[in-house]
């Protein structure tokens, strides 16, 4: 069992979308516990990418392949798992400030707290404050997200902020923000209730956001 | 091939001064939150005309034109696709009357196209290449003298783009990378294969812009100028964004340091040098009186 999800776990790391597949069924048909396959294996190994990311030894295209293999293990596994299993870290609305087009760093970030096992809702680009505070409305989420790669549009998280403190709900949620742009200090100044450098950071920022 | 006063200045082996921000200095002087800064070419000329002539009077020997983010796909992600003609021509035309002033040159900006390129994004690379012959033919018939590929992270992509500008026009070329991981970019491009890659691709400059710090720039200058005797463009933001207490920003280097590192950038062997993020005209300013003062 352990040999199996080791190598799951190691599929992830490289990015080996096919050799996934053939492990996860294997590891099926063997009878391997499916959550320990989600935990151990797919959610581990994201881990792993983002700690390799931190270090500067994977970039985004090493990201990117791991992610996409997480995802073809987890279209398998999903069927074996629990109705609580799968995004059970909680729930993310995500998205990329008004007049910023911008979603790539966006979208890793999407990733990469899927693959810790968060439920993420992905609003998109260029999203109107009032469509960040409908979506908190409608999906009562854990933690708001918000992106910005240009100085110019990074102001209008401050806006988005003051949205959803004026809807009354931003005591029903943990705010985190992001972008080339934004800093810890700009985070604190607009209400946020933090700031990740980087979509590996972005995880563990959201994990103690809503531990 | 004709004649080209963009390699012709070079060749006379002087460093040029390029032009700062167009962002941030368009922000300061009253462009709203959330407005790309491309959208003024259309909706407020006098006030791109005005920094251009800003940069020009600072001592630019080369501006850009205000069309980073005006490729077809950019616009069309704004809902502004018919612009794309107009805008680029418009911005053209703009930055050649502020150039007027003899002997300043105009660059045409080409931005990335904010999708990423095949196998990693759903953007093939054929149609990359052609967003960028669509743009680079714009501005080379509006006359540019220069087209810069700018911002890069991704070799794929800067090599469809280098297509597609050959493909449109003669004009020299400069490919200029973006390094904000440091050293590497965020696909983590190494200098030394941007170099390796486009100096066998006979560009007419490679380049440094934008990135992260100042320093972490400085050190990629340092290392692609041992890798090559190309020309090498530099344009660094002006430190890292910092905010003030009304929430506004400002960026860590003044235009004094700026211009006291412009002299260990020329020692370092850039050839073209200016600022990307926060570089002001003053800040242009003090980087162009180190460069004419050698």
């Amino acid at each position: 069992m352990e040999e199996r999800i080791k190598a799951i776990f190691d599929c992830v790391v490289n990015g080996d979308n096919k050799g996934i597949q053939a492990e996860v069924e294997t590891a099926l048909a063997e009878g391997v516990n499916p959550s320990a396959i989600l935990n151990e294996g797919l959610i581990a190994g994201m881990g792993e990418v983002g700690r390799l990311f931190e270090e500067g030894e994977f970039f985004v295209p090493e990201m990117l392949i791991a992610a996409r293999a997480m995802k073809s293990a987890m279209a398998i596994l999903k069927p074996h798992l629990g109705s609580g299993e799968v995004g059970a870290a909680g729930k993310v609305i995500i998205g990329t400030v008004k007049g910023d087009l911008h979603d790539i760093g966006k979208n890793l970030v999407g990733l990469m707290l899927e693959g810790a096992g968060f439920q993420v809702v992905d609003l998109g680009s260029d999203v109107p404050a009032e469509k960040f505070v409908a979506a908190t409305q409608e999906h009562a989420p854990n933690v708001v997200a918000m992106s910005a790669l240009l100085t110019t549009t990074m102001v209008n998280m401050k806006s988005t902020v003051a949205a959803l403190e004026e809807a009354g709900l931003r005591d029903k949620v943990k705010i985190m923000i992001g972008g080339a742009p934004v800093t810890d200090a700009y985070a604190s100044q607009i209400g946020a209730d933090g700031y990740a450098a980087d979509a590996s950071r972005a995880v563990a920022l959201a994990k103690s956001l809503t531990a | 091939m004709a004649k080209s006063l963009f390699l012709e200045r070079l060749a006379a082996g002087k460093p040029l001064v390029l032009d700062g921000a167009t962002g941030t200095n368009l922000q300061t002087r009253g462009l709203p939150v959330g407005t790309p800064s491309d959208f003024w070419v259309m909706d407020n000329p006098e006030a791109v005309l005005a920094l251009h002539r800003d940069f020009v009077e600072a001592g630019s020997d080369l501006i850009l034109t205000n069309t980073f983010g005006s490729s077809r796909v950019h616009l069309g992600h704004a809902g502004l696709a018919e612009r794309f003609e107009e805008t680029n021509r418009l911005a053209v035309a703009l930055a050649r009357q502020a150039a007027e002033t003899a002997g300043v040159m105009v660059g045409g900006s080409l931005g990335p196209l904010g999708e990423m390129v095949e196998p990693l994004g759903s953007l093939a690379e054929a149609d990359a290449q052609a967003e960028y012959a669509a743009q680079a033919h714009l501005l080379a018939e509006n006359g540019v003298d220069v087209l810069v590929i700018e911002t890069q992270f991704d070799l794929i992509e800067a090599r469809a783009a280098l297509r597609g500008v050959r493909f449109a026009t003669d004009l020299p070329v400069v490919v200029s990378f973006s390094y904000d991981r440091g050293t590497r970019t965020m696909m983590g491009v190494k200098p030394a294969q941007m170099v390796q890659v486009f100096s066998e691709l006979g560009v007419a400059a490679v380049g440094i812009n934008c990135g992260r710090s100042v320093e972490e720039n400085f050190k990629v200058l340092q290392e692609v100028r041992a890798l090559t005797d190309l020309p090498v463009w530099f344009k660094p933001n002006a430190g890292l964004p910092l905010t003030n207490p009304d929430g506004s920003l400002y960026y860590s280097v003044t235009p004094d340091l700026m211009g006291e590192q412009a002299r260990s950038w020329l020692a370092a062997g850039a050839n073209l040098v200016g600022g990307c993020c926060g570089t002001s005209p003053s800040h242009l300013r003090a980087i162009a009186q180190v460069v004419k003062g050698q």
